[in-house]
C-alpha cells in the first residue's frame, strides 16, 4: 500500500509538494497530459479579492473601473453573498494557479488537479489558445502595459490617460480579431509569384480575348469608393484597431494605449469561447486524478467523500423551473459531455454507433478526449459530441419565444427523436460568440466631405442596440473619432431600423 | 518537471488600494452625498465607524453595445411535460422565460463598504475653519521628512539596494575580480586539457584566480550606501478652539443631547483636520469652569444661567495664555437662548468689546425641544441679543436646530468652505 499524502484537513507546503508530484504522476502515465511548467501560489482571500479585480492577472495597469470592481467584490463578500472562488488559474507559461490559503487539503488536491494539470493543459493544446495567446509573453506585456499607462499618466495627465482609457474599455468586446489575419508575403515569395503569374498567363495566352466585348465598367464614383474602402481595410469588425490606424487625431500614445486594450481584449478572447470546454476538461481532469488517487490508497476513504461532496457542488445542474437556475452551469455540461464521450469510447451502443461512427467503440479515451480538446471550440465541441443520450439524460427541450406570437412560447424541439438535431444546433448557436456579441462594423467613412464615421449594426433575430448603453458607447467612440459618428441598426433585408448620430465632445481645456 | 510552490500571503497588501482611490476620486460628488444621507441616519459614533453606502451606478457606469428584445431561441434542461409544438402562456414571474440566462437587469445602485478613514474624510473634506489668517510659527513646529541623497551609515531598512549593487560593481570592475564564467572557462580548459605541464600552468592560473576572488569580496561594506533623510520644519498655523455650552437646568436632555452632538463633530473635525488646533472646553450655568473633554461630554451638571460667566471665562482664558496676535481664535457656543435678564447687558458688552474683537469667527447654535420648530416661536432674549450684534457686522453665525437629523447640515453649513476666507488665509 502506497503512503498517504495527507492525513486530516492540515497540510503544509512540503504537502503541496507530494500532492502536485502525485498528480503529475497520473497526468502524465494515465492521462499523457501535456502542460506548461507549474507555479503555485498560496494566497489569501484578500488577495483573492485584489486578483478578481484585476481580471484574475497578477499585474494590470491602473484604472478607477477596477476599484469598482474590488469595492463590488469586497462588499457582497463581507455580507456573505458570494464565496471567493477556490482557485484563479492563469494562461501563462509558466502557468501560474493561486490557491486560497483556507482550503482543506482535499481541496488542495482538487484545485491542484484541476488547475494546474487540467486547465493547463487545455491552455497549452488548445488550438484557439494556440492561436491567440502568448502564454510566453502575457506577463511580460502586462508588465509592459502597465508601466506605459503609468507613464501617460504622468506625462500627460491622469484625466486625459482616464478618457482615453474609459472609451477604450467601452470598445473592449468590439476590439477583437474574430480570423486570424493574412500572413504578410515576404518579398522573395511575393517575387516566385509574380513569376508564376506571367508563367501561367504565357501558357492561357489567347489572342481571341481581345476580341470579346467588355461589360460596362464601373462608373468612376464606384470605383472610388471602393478604392477608399480598401484602403481602410473596411469593412472593419474591429473598431479599437480601425480607430488606433485611422482615427485622424489621437495622439501616438492614445493609439498605443486602445493597442494595450485591444491586445488584452484578444487574449481573452479564446476564453470566452471555451468556457463548457475548458471546465469540463479541468473537471474530467481532477475526477480522473482524484479517483486514481484513492485507487491507490493515497487518500483516505473519508477525504475522497469530501471531495465527492464538492465535486457535486461544482457540477449541479439546476433545472429551468429551479429557483437556482441560471443558465447552463459550464462545469456540469463540460463534465457530462466528457464523461459521455468517454462511455461512447468505450461502451458505446447502437445509437452511439450511428450517431459518433468515428469514436464509438475506439477504446483509446484519453487519445479521444486529447484530440477533442485540442481541435474544438464551445460551439463546435457541442455540435459535434452532444449525444441523444446526453440530451434525454438532462432532458433538453428548445423554447422559441416571439413577441409577435399571441399564442405564447412555442416549444420548438424537445428530447426525441425529431428534435435530437435541432436541439443541438440551437444549443450550440448558444455558444457561438458570433451570435453572442452584436455583430457591428465600420462600413465607410466620409473623407472628402465631413470625415462621418459610419457603422453597421446588423440586427439578427430582431435584437436591437440598448438605446442609452449604445448612445453612451458612441459618444467614447466619436470622442476617440473626434468627428460625427452614425451607427445605423439594419436587418438582413438592408432595412433601416434605427439611426443614431453622435457627435464629439469639446475636450475641456483644463486638460 | 520542476515546479515552483511559491507561498505569497506575506506579500504586502492593499494591492487594489490605488484603483480603490481612484474609484473614489471619480465618484466623490456621488459618495459625498451618500455619506451625508447615511449619517443623518446614525448615531455620531457609527458615523466615524464608517459603513457600507449605496451610490447611483449613473456616473460610475461603463457602457457596453448591449442587445435586448427581438426573438430569443434558449435550450433549457430539466423537460418534464412538455412536447413540440405545445406553447407556454407569458405569465411573468415564475414561468419559463424569466429563467433566461444572461438577462441580468441593470444595476442601478451600487452598494459597498467605506472604511472608518475614508468616511471620516469624505464627510469632513469640504469643512474647513474660516479665516485661519493669522499664521505664525510655532515654537513646537511641526516637521516634515525629505529625501537627501545617500549616505554611508544609516538604519538597515534604509539601505538603497541598487545604489549598492552599482558601486559594488564599479568596485569589482575597478579591481578586477575574475569573473564566474573566466573561472568556469578555465576549469573547463584544464578538464579538456591533455598535456600535463600546460595543465600545471592552467592550475596554478585557477589558483591564482580563485585567490583574487577571495580577497575581492562581492558587496563589500565599502558598497553599501543609505538613503538618507533630513527633516525640514513646516510652519503651522496656530489656532484654538473655544466651545462653551450652557449646561444650566432650562437645557432639557434633548438640548443637551443635541449641543452635545454638535461638540462631538466639531471635535471629531478638529482633531482630524487641524492638528495644531487646541480646544478649550468651557461650560457654564449661573458659572463657568474649564474643564476636559470627558467631562465637557459626559459629566452631569445643573444650575441657573449665566452667559456672561462663560464669556468671562473665555476672555480670561484668551488673555492668560492665547495671545490674540499669535492665535487665531475661534467659538462655539451652544445654549437654548435662556439668558437671566439682568445678565443681557453684560452678554452684550463683553461679546462686542472682549470677545468678537480677537474672535476670527463665532458660532452660535441654539438648541430647542424636538418636534417644536424652532421658528415659530419667538426668538430667545440670546438669539435676539446676536442678531443685533450680527447686524452691525460683528463675524458672528447663528443656527437653530431641534433635530437631530438637522445637526450634520447645520454643522456642514456653519463650517463649510468657503472660497474667499480660503483665498485669504493662503499665504
Amino acid at each position: 500500500m502506497t503512503e498517504r499524502l495527507f492525513e486530516g484537513a492540515d497540510w503544509d507546503f512540503h504537502t503541496l509538494q507530494r500532492i502536485t508530484d502525485a498528480c503529475e504522476e497520473v497526468a502524465f502515465k494515465d492521462l499523457g497530459l501535456d502542460v506548461y511548467p507549474n507555479q503555485i501560489e498560496v494566497i489569501t482571500a484578500e488577495q483573492m479579492l485584489d486578483a478578481y479585480s484585476s481580471v484574475g492577472m497578477p499585474l494590470f495597469y491602473k484604472h478607477w473601473s477596477f476599484g469598482k470592481q474590488f469595492a463590488y467584490h469586497e462588499a457582497s463578500y463581507r455580507k456573505g453573498l458570494m464565496g471567493l472562488a477556490y482557485e484563479i488559474v492563469i494562461n501563462s507559461s509558466p502557468c501560474i494557479s493561486y490557491l486560497m490559503e483556507e482550503n482543506t487539503a482535499t481541496m488542495q488536491t482538487l484545485v491542484i488537479a484541476h488547475a494546474a494539470f487540467g486547465h493547463n493543459h487545455f491552455f497549452k493544446n488548445n488550438y484557439l489558445f494556440k492561436q491567440w495567446t502568448d502564454a510566453d509573453g502575457i506577463l511580460d506585456y502586462l508588465d509592459f502595459a502597465k508601466n506605459y499607462v503609468m507613464q501617460c499618466e504622468e506625462r500627460y495627465g491622469r484625466t486625459e490617460v482616464e478618457r482615453t482609457l474609459d472609451a477604450a474599455h467601452a470598445l473592449m468586446s468590439h476590439g477583437i480579431d474574430r480570423y486570424p489575419g493574412k500572413k504578410k508575403l515576404d518579398l522573395r515569395e511575393e517575387e516566385k509569384r509574380a513569376g508564376r503569374r506571367r508563367q501561367h498567363e504565357e501558357e492561357v495566352f489567347n489572342d481571341l480575348w481581345r476580341t470579346v466585348p467588355k461589360g460596362a465598367s464601373k462608373t468612376r464614383s464606384a470605383i472610388s469608393l471602393e478604392r477608399r474602402r480598401k484602403l481602410l481595410g473596411l469593412p472593419q469588425e474591429n473598431l479599437l484597431y480601425f480607430l488606433e490606424k485611422s482615427a485622424p487625431r489621437l495622439a501616438p500614445w492614445q493609439r498605443e494605449l486602445l493597442r494595450i486594450v485591444r491586445h488584452i481584449a484578444q487574449y481573452f478572447y479564446p476564453q470566452s469561447q471555451t468556457k463548457v470546454m475548458n471546465e469540463g476538461t479541468a473537471t474530467y481532469v481532477h475526477y480522473r486524478i482524484m479517483t486514481k488517487l484513492h485507487q491507490q490508497g493515497r487518500i483516505t476513504d473519508g477525504n475522497f467523500l469530501e471531495f465527492l461532496g464538492s465535486h457535486t457542488n461544482v457540477v449541479f445542474q439546476p433545472e429551468f423551473d429551479d429557483q437556482r437556475f441560471s443558465g447552463f452551469n459550464p462545469y456540469a455540461l463540460g463534465f457530462a459531455m466528457m464523461q459521455d464521450i468517454e462511455r461512447i469510447v468505450t461502451r458505446p451502443e447502437d445509437e452511439d454507433r450511428e450517431w459518433f461512427p468515428d469514436i464509438a467503440g475506439k477504446n483509446d479515451v484519453m487519445g479521444v478526449l486529447r484530440d477533442v480538446w485540442a481541435n474544438y471550440r464551445d460551439e463546435s465541441f457541442i455540435a459535434q459530441f452532444l449525444s441523444p443520450k446526453l440530451m434525454r439524460q438532462l432532458r433538453m427541450f428548445h423554447l422559441h419565444d416571439d413577441p409577435e406570437e399571441r399564442a405564447g412560447i412555442r416549444v420548438d424541439a424537445i428530447h426525441d427523436e425529431r428534435g435530437f438535431r435541432r436541439v443541438r444546433r440551437e444549443l450550440a448557436r448558444q455558444h457561438d460568440v458570433g451570435y453572442i456579441d452584436a455583430n457591428i462594423e465600420v462600413v465607410d467613412v466620409d473623407l472628402s466631405g465631413d470625415r462621418r464615421l459610419i457603422l453597421h449594426h446588423h440586427v439578427i433575430k430582431g435584437a436591437q442596440l440598448n438605446e442609452t448603453d449604445a448612445k453612451r458607447v458612441l459618444q467614447h467612440l466619436a470622442d476617440l473619432w473626434t468627428y460625427d459618428v452614425a451607427l445605423i441598426e439594419v436587418d438582413a433585408n438592408d432595412k433601416v431600423l434605427r439611426e443614431y448620430v453622435v457627435s464629439p465632445r469639446p475636450i475641456p481645456a483644463a486638460a | 518537471m520542476a515546479i515552483h510552490i511559491i507561498d505569497r500571503r506575506l506579500n504586502p497588501g492593499g494591492k487594489s488600494l490605488e484603483n480603490r482611490q481612484r474609484f473614489l476620486r471619480r465618484a466623490k460628488s456621488l459618495v459625498q452625498g451618500a455619506v451625508k444621507k447615511t449619517s443623518q441616519e446614525r448615531d455620531i459614533k457609527d458615523v466615524l465607524e464608517g459603513g457600507e453606502i449605496t451610490i447611483p451606478l449613473d456616473g460610475m457606469h461603463e457602457p457596453r453595445f448591449r442587445r435586448e428584445g427581438g426573438t430569443r431561441d434558449m435550450v433549457l434542461p430539466g423537460n418534464k411535460k412538455f412536447i413540440e409544438g405545445d406553447y407556454l402562456q407569458r405569465s411573468g414571474q415564475g414561468s419559463a422565460k424569466d429563467s433566461g440566462p444572461g438577462e441580468g437587469d441593470s444595476e442601478d445602485a451600487f452598494r459597498f463598504v467605506l472604511s472608518r478613514d475614508e468616511f471620516v474624510d469624505l464627510f469632513l473634506d469640504d469643512l474647513e475653519l474660516p479665516d485661519l489668517a493669522k499664521r505664525k510659527i510655532a515654537q513646537t513646529e511641526s516637521e516634515g521628512i525629505q529625501r537627501a541623497g545617500y549616505t554611508t551609515s544609516g538604519s538597515p531598512a534604509n539601505i538603497s539596494v541598487s545604489r549598492t549593487v552599482r558601486l559594488a560593481l564599479a568596485r569589482r570592475i575597478a579591481l578586477k575580480r575574475p569573473r564566474k564564467d573566466e573561472i568556469e572557462e578555465l576549469e573547463a580548459a584544464i578538464a579538456a586539457c591533455t598535456d600535463e605541464d600546460e595543465r600545471v600552468v592552467l592550475l596554478a592560473q585557477l589558483e591564482k584566480l580563485k585567490a583574487k576572488t577571495k580577497r575581492i569580496p562581492f558587496i563589500d561594506p565599502l558598497d553599501i550606501r543609505y538613503r538618507r533623510f533630513e527633516t525640514v520644519p513646516k510652519p503651522v498655523a496656530q489656532a484654538v478652539m473655544f466651545c462653551l455650552m450652557d449646561v444650566s437646568g432650562s437645557m432639557s436632555e434633548h438640548m443637551k443631547d443635541l449641543a452635545k452632538r454638535f461638540y462631538m463633530l466639531l471635535y471629531v473635525f478638529l482633531k482630524r483636520r487641524y492638528k495644531h488646533v487646541d480646544i478649550v472646553f468651557i461650560r457654564h450655568t449661573d458659572r463657568a469652569e474649564e474643564v476636559d473633554e470627558q467631562t465637557f461630554f459626559y459629566g452631569p451638571a445643573s444650575g441657573g444661567t449665566l452667559v456672561s460667566s462663560a464669556l468671562q471665562a473665555m476672555h480670561e482664558i484668551v488673555r492668560e495664555r492665547f495671545n490674540p496676535s499669535d492665535w487665531n481664535i475661534y467659538a462655539a457656543q451652544a445654549s437654548d437662548g435662556d439668558n437671566s435678564y439682568s445678565d443681557g447687558e453684560l452678554t452684550g458688552m463683553l461679546l462686542t468689546d472682549k470677545i468678537l474683537p480677537v474672535c476670527q469667527f463665532f458660532a452660535y447654535l441654539e438648541v430647542g425641544e424636538s418636534g417644536g420648530s424652532a421658528f415659530d416661536l419667538s426668538d430667545s432674549s440670546l438669539w435676539t441679543l446676536y442678531e443685533r450684534l450680527r447686524n452691525s457686522g460683528a463675524p458672528l453665525s447663528m443656527r437653530k436646530v431641534s433635530e437631530r437629523s438637522e445637526i450634520f447640515p447645520v454643522f456642514h453649513d456653519l463650517f463649510q468652505r468657503r472660497e474667499t476666507a480660503q483665498e485669504k488665509a493662503a499665504p
